[in-house]
């Protein structure tokens, strides 16, 4: 059988089944490398590059949302998108790494820290806030998890659609989501044993150079199809103008509604279906800022930060986010506007009735680019969801080893190579968790992705202790739980009043729900700590650098 | 410097609000792409030279005095409790 004589759905398996042995291959050598310590299986030995830290935090903060999302967005709602996350992503996360990174890898090289806990606990003298901060964490990833485990089976099964008529004939030959979801669930449980983190650094930075080829290589077929990208652009001011801009005036309403009566009396006439226009509001459009610095307190990014060399190491890092994301997002963005207005041979090339945002891409691609082309697209949803989803299972075996089993047990109870396995079989657990919640969820698939927003504002909202932590040396303990609290609780009563995430763009007052969350948050932090007394002057030396006034009154104590 | 840096960020927030482009499609920058969406990807080339800028004159003298440290004696689960 030659690769010819292949249908779709068998190109976009091949093309998994190869990008799996990839990952295993990874895997494999990550192991050869690996030295059985806590320090090498966590944190890589603080030993990655410039160049490999760049590639595995766009990977991991990278999602299958920048490729089917983006343009699927891009389609409903027009350019807004990239202002509202790629570019806002741009200059938080770069903030972030320069800010919270690099601070967060000093201490983690100084004092030993694997995990956020570690430093919280220390820093703000106090055992029990770690014991209140794992649920939070966990509770806020598994979610998150989720979203990736069911997208994984769910995106297999799509791609994978007439791949196998005569083994799977209840899903019409593709491949079903239970023995995708458990095929992706082994092969990064695999790879996640075989090397810890350096083998997920390594499998990142082969899915970001995925992201940088496919975005590109669709995005320059596609407008050479619609007969270059000037056309194509054409074609949307022609028939859906309000997708190349933000606003929506009285006029654009009329057009589209003269436009819309049109297409209803004759539809091949019209050729192309009008969509809806959506202002964008400027007060939201603001306030997407805040979900970006999610990132400073996701788990799986802390852990690749102490990953690092050096702090030189970050520069890379810092300069080059904000471009990679643009490299990925633009032509992803282009791509779904074009397809609002996109006309081949006289005929529209996504039909009228099609109301599914997430599909466009894959769509497009589909009906416009080869089937190589295709199952790449295929091979980099499925790299994108592999390469969050390892990071986040590997972070939940580090916090569990290091924050409950290491923290908890007698001292020098259990060796290195004891905890890596403690650690190792953990993450064993909570996959088979994770697959079988997944398998159970997936019926209900809509509410998991919306709880994803949710565990996006949840980690926005911690962010307020988190840069306090760092940066203010008046916090204290009490404002630390004050904070934590408030968010928690504002955070359910909006999630409780949205319907538990049913409600899509819940919004109060015309605010985001993160931007109350991380209020509250920041208020208590502040109001509680300036009332209550402040840590011990070991802790702050410990933390900070002597300021000058410090450095006089040291100065001028007695010795001895 | 440090000021100037600063300065350059929060002016690249405000940039980022672009409302004066809020209703516009052209010009289109190189034939196809509308002003609204080009103004943000140069909004993101920007965020990468002003960071680049930060990195050179803003870094902090702190984090690379860890470099030096001995990590090897702090195990996490060897550390006193709080």
């Amino acid at each position: 059988m030659s690769l010819s004589s292949l249908n779709p759905g068998q190109t976009a398996a091949l093309v998994i089944v190869g990008y799996m042995l990839a990952l295993i291959l990874l895997g494999l050598l990550s192991q050869l490398v690996l030295r059985m310590t806590v320090a090498d299986y966590f944190v890589a030995s603080r030993g990655l590059g410039s160049v490999m830290l760049l590639m595995s935090l766009i990977g991991t903060t990278m999602t299958a949302f920048a490729l089917i999302g983006s343009s699927g967005e891009a389609w409903e709602s027009g350019v807004v998108v990239y202002g509202k996350m790629a570019s806002w992503s741009g200059i938080i996360h770069a903030a972030m790494y320069f800010l919270v990174g690099m601070k967060l890898w000093s201490f983690g090289k100084k004092y030993g820290y694997v995990t956020q806990i570690q430093f919280f606990r220390d820093r703000f003298e106090s055992d029990k806030l770690g014991v209140l901060l794992f649920p939070v964490l966990v509770g806020l990833l598994i979610p998150y998890v989720l979203v990736g485990v069911i997208s994984s089976g769910s995106a297999i099964e799509a791609v994978t659609a007439g791949a196998f008529p005569d083994t799977f004939q209840a899903t019409k030959g593709a491949v079903p989501y239970w023995l995708g979801s458990l095929v992706t669930c082994v092969v990064v449980l695999y790879y996640i044993s075989a090397g810890g983190v350096r083998g997920t650094a390594w499998v990142n930075a082969l899915q970001t150079v995925i992201f940088l080829v496919l975005g590109f290589a669709a995005c320059y077929v596609i407008a050479d199809r619609l007969g270059g990208p000037v056309k194509a652009t054409q074609m949307v001011i022609e028939h859906n103008p309000t997708r190349l801009k933000r606003e929506v005036t009285g006029a654009d309403v009329a057009d589209y509604e003269a436009r819309a009566k049109a297409f209803a009396a004759n539809p091949k006439a019209a050729i192309v279906k009008p969509r809806e226009p959506h202002p964008a509001s400027r007060l939201e459009f603001t306030t997407y800022l805040f979900i970006p610095l999610s990132v400073a307190m996701f788990p799986h990014l802390f852990q690749y930060w102490l990953t690092a060399r050096s702090a030189k190491k970050f520069r890379l890092s810092i300069i080059g986010q904000p471009l990679l994301i643009m490299v990925i997002w633009a032509p992803c963005v282009m791509i779904g506007i074009w397809a609002t207005s996109a006309v081949v041979n006289g005929q529209p090339v996504i039909p009228p009735d099609f109301a599914e945002a997430n599909k466009i891409l894959p769509l497009i691609v589909k009906k416009l680019t080869s089937p190589a082309l295709g199952a790449l697209l295929a091979g980099g949803i499925f790299a994108a969801v592999m390469s969050s989803l390892d990071a986040q299972f590997l972070s939940l075996g580090s916090m569990f080893t290091n924050d409950i089993v290491a923290h908890y047990s007698r001292k020098d109870r259990f060796g290195e190579k004891q905890l890596v396995l403690i650690g190792r079989l953990f993450i064993v657990a909570i996959v088979a968790i994770s697959y079988w919640l997944g398998l159970e969820l997936q019926s209900k698939r809509q509410g998991v992705f919306g709880l994803g927003v949710w565990c996006f504002a949840g980690f926005a909202s911690l962010f307020p202790l988190l840069f306090a932590s760092l940066y203010w040396r008046r916090v204290t303990k009490a404002g630390a739980y004050a904070s934590i609290l408030s968010a928690a609780a504002v955070w359910f009563w909006l999630f409780r009043d949205s319907g538990y995430g049913k409600a899509g763009d819940h919004m109060h007052w015309g605010l985001t729900p993160v931007t109350l969350i991380f209020t509250a948050a920041a208020v208590a932090l502040v109001l509680v700590s300036l009332v209550t007394r402040p840590p011990a002057q070991a802790t702050i030396e410990r933390f900070f650098l002597p300021t000058d006034r410090t450095r006089t009154q040291k100065g001028s104590m007695p010795r001895g | 410097m440090k000021k100037v840096v600063w300065g350059l960020v929060i002016l690249l927030m405000v940039l980022h609000q672009d409302f004066w482009w809020w209703n516009d499609i052209e010009p289109l920058v190189l034939g196809f792409v509308p002003i609204g969406l080009a103004s943000h990807v140069g909004v993101s080339i920007a965020a990468a030279a002003v960071w680049g800028l930060a990195v050179h004159f803003c870094w902090p003298e702190d984090v690379d005095a860890a470099e030096t440290g001995d990590e090897s004696a702090l195990r996490p689960h060897a550390r006193s409790r709080a």
